[in-house]
């Protein structure tokens, strides 16, 4: 490609989308792996927004299902340790942790629909008290456990796809992308598929939209809004305890306080970015990931030339940012239209139920 | 008036006593892990640590009035945006911004003066921090995009803005750790000898000349009323020939400005130079502060006390009970939750439904579905 040095703006231009595509290729497994927690925590967000509850405690969620995932994975390793079976490097103690993980989401969910749905308390600070106490009481119990040190119970081990699957030309290294993944990774791509034909298609979807958009229209024609909504916040709450264990015993195998460091804002963003849909906040979940990954690609493996030098002057921040600040741009209507449902952060209130 | 005063003060001490019991709780449940088996004695143990760390000494003192003045300053500017129907979680954001532009300016001009720098650098942060609420003010009115959003996504863009600055330009030469270069005359006076661990510093009389300020244009001046009037009711302040968008803006630009100054007063008087990994969680501890004190500014006074006086002992709490300063975040949570869950509180205590909460937050989240404000 040295001839397209000699090419003004153009050239750098086709040179930039080769570097991009050359990015995306070597490093699709890690950008999917890192989009997990994001497409996760904004499936919690499409369970809640769409239904009229604003979630902003997914971040508190996913960190309080991280540790919790870890927890019981160590407590059950230590309890009955086994030796991993089948694919994944499932043992007990790893679906134990899973299954606590979710629960936990679960549990920090239900608090939130019971202050929200039922208290009718500000929704904003339901969603910011499960922050704070989630970062208080992990942070508390991990540094507790931490002076005798609790031994980790393990984590998935990614799945191996057969090498003439990965090594095919082209499309190669999206099976590589898509399979060379934890269980928790992979099972993103099933939930966000099931939630977009649910919620467009089904009629619960029909009915969550009508309860999100005029909760009053959707009680005329029958439906129950409280109990759909605590339905949609729980089961949001399980998306949520599967992003945090993501954390400890998918990618990562240990409990570090305020782990999930902001990444339940950025699903926030992902979700408002892909307009409350599932398919589109998974794709801004994985065009944030990717942003990460080109920030650290352009300081290790730089383009050649002058595009090289263009991409290494931009601040290695810039790219943390960029996730953020495109969001406020779809916010603000600059590119592109972001509206959340209408209903959304409303409490609703039944009219004489007597 | 005393009555009234009851009414008001009822549900926070209420929600602090509650938070003290479940922190107990959890304090006896996990003792093992502190000593080792059950100790019931633990939670006074810690309490008592927490209060003789934080006003049962000179030093304690001087903490808990040094923690408590970001707290007080950054709460007042949460406050005075749920007073405008605002949400503000952007107060970590403009406090970054404020302690950044403090240190840049401290920095450049470290060796012209007290008289000269230490003016020019609290200017400086005041106009950082309230640039970065007229952002999300504009924001707001002009395109309706919501404020706890983008306050939220700037807060992020704050802590690149902070890491960029000082690995890049305003890197110190020399030193072992990315840092801005040490404010010299630029810093806040230490305000009793000078050098020791508690020296405290000046800036904790900024609170003192801020509050009555914030008081007064709240309940006496017309912009004020005006405030008051657009957080109850945007289109009833429409109506009546006030404009709701010049509200909003003002509203979070001010708060900025205080949130900014909070960050000038920690850099300044604490640190005395900015380094890249800063860390704070002042937003969220602001918005308890806020809540607690429903609001008002005397109130926020009090609340930003007692959370100060929290983290002011909680060095002592883990050296004398051995327990992990983390039980302050819990605390503080706890707190908040038996706030927001007023009707549990009311139930324990039988408190009669007398004072209202914060009414202002009941049309807070009500415009989430992005409407813009009207102009």
């Amino acid at each position: 490609m040295e001839f397209l040095n000699d090419v003004p703006v153009l050239g750098l231009l086709i040179q930039l989308v080769f570097y991009l595509v050359q990015v995306v290729m070597t490093n699709g497994t890690i950008i999917l792996a890192l989009a997990t927690p994001l497409a996760l925590g904004a499936m919690c967000g499409v369970m809640n927004e769409r239904s009229g509850v604003v979630n902003i405690g997914i971040e508190g969620m996913m960190l309080g299902s991280a540790f919790t995932g870890w927890f019981v994975t160590s407590l059950v390793d230590q309890a009955l340790p086994a030796s991993p079976i089948l694919v994944f490097g499932i043992t007990p103690a790893l679906l134990a942790g899973l299954l606590a993980a979710i629960a936990m989401g679960m549990i920090a969910s239900l608090v939130h629909g019971w202050l929200s749905i039922s208290l009718r308390v500000d929704q904003i600070i339901s969603g910011t008290i499960i922050n704070i106490v989630a970062f208080g009481v992990t942070g508390y119990l991990n540094l507790l456990l931490s002076r005798s040190s609790t031994p980790s119970g393990g984590k998935f081990t990614p799945f191996v796809p057969p090498d003439w699957l990965t090594d095919l030309p082209i499309v190669g290294w999206l099976f590589k992308m898509f399979l060379q993944q934890g269980p928790v990774t992979m099972s993103v791509i099933i939930i966000v598929i099931v939630l977009q034909i649910l919620l467009f298609r089904a009629r619960w979807g029909l009915r969550t939209r009508a309860v999100g958009e005029h909760p009053k229209a959707a009680e005329t024609v029958g439906i129950d809004v409280i109990r759909l909504r605590y339905r949609n916040v729980i089961i949001g709450g399980a998306f949520a305890g599967l992003g945090g264990a993501w954390f400890t015993i998918d990618f990562g195998g240990s409990f570090e306080n305020g782990m999930t460091n902001g990444r339940g804002f950025i699903a926030l963003a992902a979700l408002i970015f892909g307009r409350w849909h599932p398919v589109g906040a998974f794709g801004a979940a994985l065009l944030f990931a990717a942003a990460g990954s080109l920030g650290i690609a352009i300081r290790t493996t730089p383009p050649a030339g002058q595009l090289g030098e263009i991409l290494s002057s931009i601040p290695e921040q810039m790219f943390s940012a960029l996730p953020y600040i495109i969001t406020i741009l779809v916010l603000a209507g600059v590119v592109g239209r972001s509206i959340p449902p209408a209903a959304d952060g409303q409490p609703y209130e039944r009219e004489s139920a007597a | 008036m005393i009555r009234t005063l009851r009414a008001q003060l009822a549900v926070p001490v209420g929600a602090i006593v509650l938070a003290l019991v479940v922190g107990a709780i959890v304090l006896i449940a996990s003792s093992p892990l502190v000593t080792g088996h059950i100790d019931v004695m633990l939670p006074i143990r810690t309490y008592l640590a927490l209060v003789q760390g934080s006003v049962l000494s000179f030093d304690g003192l001087i903490d808990t009035a040094v923690n408590a003045t970001p707290l007080i300053l950054v709460g007042l500017a949460v406050g005075l945006g749920f007073k405008a129907g605002l949400f503000n979680i952007g107060g970590q954001g403009q406090f970054l911004m404020g302690a950044l532009a403090a240190a840049g300016v401290g920095a450049a001009l470290a060796n012209s003066g007290v008289f000269i720098a230490l003016p020019a650098a609290l200017l400086a942060a005041v106009i950082a921090g309230g640039v970065y609420g007229f952002i999300p003010g504009m924001l707001k009115a002009y395109t309706g995009a919501h404020e706890v959003v983008t306050t939220i996504m700037l807060n992020y863009v704050a802590i690149q803005l902070v890491g960029y600055a000082i690995t890049g330009p305003l890197r110190a030469t020399g030193a072992s750790f990315a840092r801005s270069h040490d404010v010299v005359d630029a810093a806040l006076p230490g305000i009793i000898n000078a050098g020791r661990a508690h020296e405290g510093h000046l800036g904790i009389i900024i609170p003192l000349i801020v509050v009555p300020l914030i008081w007064w244009l709240l309940y006496r001046s017309t912009i004020g009323f005006e405030i008051r009037t657009v957080g109850a009711n945007p289109d009833a302040a429409r109506y009546a020939g006030m404009r709701p968008r010049r509200i909003v803006v003002f509203a979070l630009t001010l708060g900025g400005a205080l949130a900014g100054l909070g960050g000038a007063a920690e850099i300044l008087g604490v640190t005395r130079y900015m380094p890249a990994s800063y860390s704070t969680n002042i937003g969220f501890d602001a918005i308890t502060v806020a809540l607690l004190g429903r609001a008002h500014p005397v109130g926020i006074v009090f609340a930003g006390i007692l959370l100060g006086a929290m983290r002011a002992g909680a060095g002592l709490m883990q050296v004398q009970a051995g327990i992990p300063v983390q039980m302050i975040d819990l605390l503080q949570g706890v707190i908040l939750f038996f706030l927001a869950a007023e009707l549990v509180v009311r139930r324990v205590f039988r408190i009669r439904q007398a004072a209202r909460g914060v009414e202002e937050l009941q049309t807070v989240t009500r415009t989430y579905g992005g409407q813009t404000t009207a102009p």
